[in-house]
């Protein structure tokens, strides 16, 4: 092989490189980063009501075509969710947002459960209380009137102990 | 309980709504122009009379009714009567598609959260509410408007025959 024709190689080589380097950006700009099916788990259809995977009216169809459209465009998920608030407002969201009146969302159920707890607990330990238990579980001694008294001892005294 | 109860009548009074009456204030909320310039409301048109059509992209009794609404806009608008369309609960670019296919010359916002709908108390689309230029309901149904209606119910009202 002569040089000329391992020079030719060399340059023929180097732009094909090139080429695949520019082409690699175009293509990754074009990659979808979710898919429609991710996403419409995660909204609602706003006229339908209900998760959009589960709408088919033509409201959620036209939804669906929307994110699809951002989908191909390469959007993330976020920048697709963003996009569907700014149209359809924070409603679209199946999820409520961490932030503002949504928090309580996420909120509420916990302080909830808390209060329920301690009133629980409360509840328990005025009831040991009431039906006469100790912390540790054995009958409180009650005072014995002497009449009951004298009866002990005379039943204990039939006993060989 | 009591905490419970409570936000459970609040959830209920956030979301439930009722039709707006004739006779009752029409509500004006500020919304974005569906063209994108900028906001607007009922409110610019005090003095006039003004139909009040809800509708959406992807409703087809508004397809139907979008010609005869622009043929009556058309007869009417130099007079003190407009329709404001209300593209309700949709994507913006299909109501200007929309718009544009079939079009429509009178002024539309976009209420794609469907707050002025909420507060209309509308069911579904398209819905339509006379108002007058005071501001008051005087005519309202819900579903599509013919030509017939727009002639014979709505038409008297705008020219002051009735």
């Amino acid at each position: 092989m002569s040089a000329r024709t391992i020079r030719a190689l060399a340059i023929a080589s180097a732009a094909l490189a090139l080429m695949a380097a520019s082409l690699v950006p175009a293509a990754g700009a074009a990659t979808p980063q979710t898919s429609l099916s991710e996403i419409s788990g995660e909204v609602m259809c706003p006229v339908c009501g209900t998760l959009l995977e589960l709408a088919e009216s033509p409201q959620a169809q036209r939804e669906k075509a929307f994110i699809q459209r951002l989908v191909d465009e390469g959007r993330s998920k976020q920048e697709i969710k963003d996009a569907l608030v700014a149209e359809y407002g924070d409603e679209v969201l199946a999820l409520p947002q961490d932030s503002g009146f949504s928090l309580s969302a996420y909120v509420v159920p916990i302080v909830a459960f808390i209060v329920a707890a301690i009133a629980l607990a409360f509840g328990v330990a005025k009831w040991r209380r009431a039906s006469g238990s100790g912390d540790d579980g054995r009958p409180v001694a009650a005072g014995l009137s002497a009449e009951d008294s004298a009866r002990l001892d005379e039943d204990l005294g039939r006993y060989d102990l | 309980m009591l905490a419970v109860v409570g936000l459970l009548v609040f959830g209920l009074a956030s979301h439930g709504s009722s039709r707006v009456q004739l006779g009752e204030a029409a509500p004006d909320p500020t919304l974005p122009k569906l063209d994108g310039g900028g906001d607007g409301s009922l409110a610019e048109h005090r003095g006039e009379w003004v139909l009040v059509n809800f509708w959406a992209s992807w409703c087809d009794p508004c397809k139907e009714e979008a010609p005869a609404l622009e043929q009556f806009q058309r007869q009417h608008e130099s007079g003190d009567f407009t329709v404001l369309g209300i593209d309700s609960r949709d994507l913006s670019g299909d109501g200007r598609a929309f718009a544009r296919k079939h079009e429509l010359s009178y002024p539309q916002l976009h209420d794609g959260e469907g707050d002025m709908a909420h507060e209309y108390g509308t069911t579904g689309v398209p819905e339509n509410f006379l108002v007058d230029p005071k501001g008051k309901v005087r005519w309202l149904t819900a579903g599509p408007v013919t030509e017939e209606m727009l002639n014979d119910q709505i038409a008297p009202l705008v020219e002051g025959k009735s």
